[in-house]
């Protein structure tokens, strides 16, 4: 196909690196994942840096972010949660700011692939499966077995829960890929049309409008899932960090 | 039968799944909505339960799109 909708993905190499047989190579994914790191910490670093006493415009998107943030783990782990709040805060700023830098036309999405995205939901469950068995010892298991339960249910109660909680690094990984994944692809599909579209002469230019209006929509749609992923992937590591602070529900 | 229109029509299949998630998120709206109509105080401290069964329920759609795409474009 001459406008492939997949070949936006494809991870080139910039910078060829290779040591004892590994490829180190820095890609335009690692370009885009400093991009990332320098995008975020460029905001909060150049907007706090005044320290008025009454906020700026950009301050006060700082503080906003900080604060919808904090607002987001204090109520889904508890006061005792703001200890994980400097990891939170990163991986919400890290998966928002990249997903926004994807937004630009030719740019890469950084979260696009699963390797990633399953990264951060493995840093994700690690941190909850390490800190729960340091915090509570054995007591943490306590997480697979619901209070209240009758006992005829209980081993089926305590199989669903295992399952579920094994499979939370896989739909955490998948929801924030797939999502920025099926996105793009739509967006690249839409533009496909106009093209093909425009080839075929006045009639086909005219008809051509709809889709360039349904890209218009999309791009808007991209921008509030670009956003609302961040959120999903930051609330969940609020309730999952829950779980391991008060593993008995 | 040719194995690629084999595989276009399990990706059209694997788009059901897809639709039916589409129904699962209407009615987590939907409740949430009439909730909030009648209720719209507690409305706000509601919001982070809404966008996690959100995003619990859109997770099933993604996965059949996961599928799909997997099948048209490997």
């Amino acid at each position: 196909m001459a406008n492939d909708p997949i070949k936006q993905f494809r991870i080139e190499p910039i910078v060829p690196v290779e040591i004892g047989g590994l490829d180190l190579s820095f890609t335009n994914s690692s370009l885009f994942m400093v991009a990332t790191v320098v995008g975020a910490s460029a905001f909060l670093i150049a907007s706090t840096s005044g320290r008025g006493l009454v906020p700026g415009r950009w301050q006060s998107a700082a503080e906003m972010t900080y604060e919808f943030v904090a607002q987001t783990l204090r109520d889904s782990a508890g006061n005792d949660g703001m200890r994980f709040f400097p990891f939170v805060f990163s991986l919400f700023m890290f998966i928002l700011v990249a997903n926004l830098w994807g937004m630009i036309p030719y740019f890469f999405t950084v979260t696009s692939h699963i390797i990633i995205t399953a990264v951060l939901a493995m840093a994700v469950i690690l941190t909850v499966v390490f800190f729960g068995f340091w915090k509570h010892g054995l007591g943490f298991l306590k997480l697979f077995v619901p209070s209240g339960v009758p006992g005829v249910l209980l081993p089926f109660i305590v199989v669903i829960e295992v399952l579920s909680f094994l499979s939370r690094p896989i739909s955490l990984s998948i929801r924030l890929f797939a999502n920025m994944l099926a996105g793009h692809i739509t967006l690249k599909v839409f533009a496909g049309f106009v093209v093909s579209l425009g080839s075929l002469g006045v009639v086909g230019v005219i008809g051509a409008i709809l889709p360039v209006l349904a890209i218009i929509a999309l791009t808007a749609l991209e921008f509030l899932v670009a956003a609302l992923q961040a959120y999903v992937f930051a609330i969940l590591t609020s309730l999952y960090l829950n779980d391991a602070l008060h593993p008995s529900h | 039968m040719e194995a690629e229109a084999a595989k276009f029509i399990g990706a059209g299949i694997a788009c059901i799944g897809m639709g039916t998630a589409g129904i699962g998120l209407g009615h987590i709206f939907g409740n949430y909505l009439a909730g909030a109509i009648r209720n719209p105080a507690a409305a706000d401290g509601q919001f982070g339960r809404l966008i996690f069964g959100f995003a619990v329920t859109e997770a099933m759609g993604i996965f059949s799109l996961l599928i799909a795409l997997i099948l048209l474009f490997t």
